[in-house]
């Protein structure tokens, strides 16, 4: 099997092999979840914990229903609310939830390593949900599903990831995945928004919107994460609206046939046009939901084969 | 005290830049000759060729006391010291009650004096409770002691404050401290701005804020006329400022950490937290301009920036963890990797490691000349271990070096002629 991997902490780790054979099982619960029939067996007898440190209603249920639609039980954690809040660290919850031997840990936390930490102190399998402005590996993963499905093939696309891409987990995650596939990448957004050094990445730079976008296969808008600005990246919601909002002017430099994803939630108005998150002949909002959930069973299904593997070799080990 | 005669060693004399196999007479505490025949009750050491230096005098050393004893008293910092071959410890003030009054640091001298078995000598803080408002009674501070004052690494923010602090230390000749960072640039970064930090998602520092803020501090030395030593220059971009100072014979003396010698961003790595200190380490660039700048003797000190903390603030994700890493006893082999490394020779490294620290805090030592205090390091410059950091005598081990092939042991350390570590 090409998928070697203990846990899912990011893309950075992951060789081209084992991003397609996430991406080939993941058709196949595309089609298993279409059926009305969507039962599977791949986590039956397994313990899902998925722990949010930070809000999240569409990724949560996402992991959710991908769990027990492969037979795993699965519990919800909002940590937000709960133990945090009177002072214990992320290393003492780790090691409780550890003693409740889960096989899954689904993880999302507001610090970047976060979840690494939490993968050194537990014996299970760890799912890196967003940490910080790290990583978002499913994320990107559905997005290249998307993207493939949609474009029939997942290279050498000229692709635009337009926004705030300093503080998204989610466009780090793409560059990286994009970029060991083998694509061209273009970042749009104002300077104030952009990581340092980005350029090493191997990516281009754009501060005008119209000319980042000339002949994009792939128009990748991120939202402007209001909770996490400081305040004073940009003067108002309007001017960025006017300058790197996607609307149906500004899209017509990309492709005629370019499609516009969005990682959600939206805020119409702000980075992108109501009428284009809309327009079902462009936007894939709507397939990047669906994909969301067969990627996550696969990534879940393939860490769960390599930790059975992994514990039939211990015990194999504590006979002999 | 028996006269000791220290023979067959190999002297390191950071004064003359030179070394070479000699021996050294000590008497009463003090060095009494480097030559000449064994007096009759005097005790004969062959040091077997070892290395023999002035001891390390290390500027800039936090020790728990008081509020954080449990990081670190000033007997666990004065054993770790003696085994890493340092007799002087200038300690911080940036403890959790700051050494800002001249009762608090009568406090801490007692409790050193008492405590440690090589020689601590404190700095105080250089506006009350660190808060960069009201300058500390900086007469009354130096008359209970204090080498130098400074605000450790939380930077006075309000120039027309420090500008004052600095002008009415010109007047009492006294030392400021100032930490090179532009405070709003820095604020919450946990690496140097970079592809690395951009990788990992760490809110990140330009290096430039080095600059900015030792520019600003510069300019006020200009205008006030003070003493001032910057504790760490880190970057490439602040050096030219610092030479232009120098060359301007403005009164300005530079430091730097190990770490900072010894590592880049690159080693935090997967988000090992005893790799975070401040300011955050540097590019390779960075760290090889700073060896550079040391050899040159543009950086005049070289510190271990010693700073304990416990397991509990380095177990959290990398940004809510706590700076700083212990320094005291790999302060000299890791200083050796740049001999081994060929970046300087042992003499220009204990200049800036024992001369030019004693000399800029205005304390006896750091010297191999007849009537110095016979404060020395006997060590062997190549044997190699590899360091685990639960044998470290600081009661915290957040080290760097954990696991790190490492060349250089100390093999004795002698204060004031008596030997508090090891057997020569």
């Amino acid at each position: 099997m090409t998928f070697r991997a203990k846990h899912l902490l990011g893309i950075e780790p992951l060789a081209p092999a084992e991003i397609l054979a996430v991406l080939d099982l993941a058709e196949r619960y595309v089609a298993l979840n279409r059926r009305t029939e969507k039962r599977g067996d791949a986590l039956a007898g397994l313990t899902q914990i998925n722990m949010f440190f930070e809000a999240s209603t569409r990724t949560q249920a996402s992991f959710e229903l991908a769990g027990k639609r492969l037979g795993a039980d699965v519990m919800n954690m909002s940590v937000a609310q709960s133990s945090v809040k009177k002072g214990e660290t992320l290393i003492d919850t780790a090691l409780t939830l550890n003693a409740m031997h889960p096989d899954l840990l689904v993880v999302r936390h507001p610090a970047s390593g976060a979840v690494d930490l939490l993968a050194q102190k537990v014996e299970c399998a760890v799912i890196n949900a967003g940490d910080g402005r790290h990583e978002h590996p499913t994320q990107a993963l559905l997005d290249a599903l998307t993207i493939r499905r949609a474009k029939g093939r997942l290279q050498r696309l000229t692709i635009a990831i337009c926004g705030d891409i300093a503080h998204s987990r989610v466009a780090r995650s793409n560059i990286l995945l994009l970029g060991k596939l083998e694509n061209r990448i273009r970042l749009i957004g104002p300077p104030t928004l952009m990581p340092a050094r980005i350029a090493d990445f191997g990516v281009e730079v754009f501060d005008d919107m119209a000319e980042g976008l000339r002949g994009a296969d792939v128009v990748m808008m991120l939202r402007l994460q209001r909770e996490r600005m400081d305040g004073g990246f940009v003067p108002s919601e309007r001017e960025y609206f006017h300058r790197y909002g996607l609307d149906a002017e500004k899209l017509k430099a990309a492709k005629e046939d370019a499609i516009v994803m969005h990682p959600g939630p939206m805020n119409r108005g702000v980075e992108i046009d109501g009428t284009i998150a809309d327009d079902i002949n462009r936007s894939v909002i709507q397939e990047q939901v669906e994909m969301g959930v067969a990627v996550r069973m696969a990534v879940m299904d393939l860490l769960a084969r390599n930790l059975r593997a992994e514990r039939g070799r211990q015990a194999a080990g504590v006979m002999a | 005290m028996t006269p000791l005669h220290l023979v067959n060693a190999r002297l390191i004399d950071p004064e003359g830049l030179a070394e070479g196999i000699g021996e050294i007479l000590i008497d009463d505490g003090r060095i009494a000759g480097v030559g000449g025949a064994t007096p009759k009750a005097a005790r004969v050491i062959d040091c077997g060729g070892l290395c023999l230096a002035p001891g390390i005098v290390d500027a800039g050393v936090k020790v728990g006391e008081p509020g954080e004893r449990h990081k670190e008293s000033f007997r666990s910092a004065g054993l770790a010291a003696a085994a890493g071959g340092v007799t002087t410890i200038v300690a911080r003030p940036d403890t959790a009650q700051p050494i800002d009054s001249p009762e608090t640091l009568e406090f801490v001298t007692r409790r050193a004096a008492e405590a440690s078995p090589v020689r601590i000598r404190h700095m105080a803080a250089l506006t009350r409770g660190r808060e960069g408002r009201e300058m500390t009674e900086l007469g009354f501070l130096m008359d209970a002691g204090a080498v130098a004052f400074t605000d450790g690494d939380r930077v006075v923010a309000d120039t027309r404050v420090l500008a004052r602090a600095m002008t009415y230390a010109r007047g009492l000749g006294a030392l400021v401290v100032g930490h090179p960072q532009d405070p709003g640039l820095s604020a919450g970064a946990a690496a140097t701005a970079g592809k690395f930090a951009s990788l990992k998602g760490l809110p990140s520092v330009s290096p430039m804020a080095e600059r900015m803020g030792l520019e600003r501090d510069l300019a006020l030395v200009e205008m006030t006329g003070v003493r001032y030593h910057a504790d760490q220059i880190t970057t490439a971009l602040a050096l030219p400022a610092l030479a232009r100072a120098k060359a301007a014979g403005l009164d300005v003396t530079a430091g730097t950490s190990i770490h900072h010698l010894a590592l880049n961003e690159f080693d935090v790595g997967d988000y090992r937290t005893f790799f975070k200190v401040k300011p955050p380490l540097r590019s390779e660039d960075d760290r090889v301009a700073t060896v550079e700048a040391v050899a040159s003797g543009l950086i005049d000190i070289v510190c271990s920036m010693h700073t304990p903390q416990d397991e509990e603030s380095k177990r959290l994700p990398f940004e809510e963890a706590a700076a700083g890493a212990v320094g005291l006893q790999t302060l000299l082999p890791a200083a050796l990797r740049l001999v081994h490394a060929g970046a300087l020779d042992l003499p220009r490294l204990f200049r800036a490691l024992s001369l030019n620290p004693a000399r800029r805090f205005g304390l006896p030592g750091g010297t191999l000349a007849p009537g110095a205090p016979a404060d020395l390091v006997l060590f062997d410059p190549d044997a190699p271990f590899v360091l685990d950091r639960f044998t470290l005598l600081s009661k915290s081990k957040n080290t760097p070096f954990d696991g790190a092939r490492m060349q250089g042991r100390v093999r004795a350390t002698l204060v004031g002629g008596r030997i508090v570590h090891g057997e020569p």
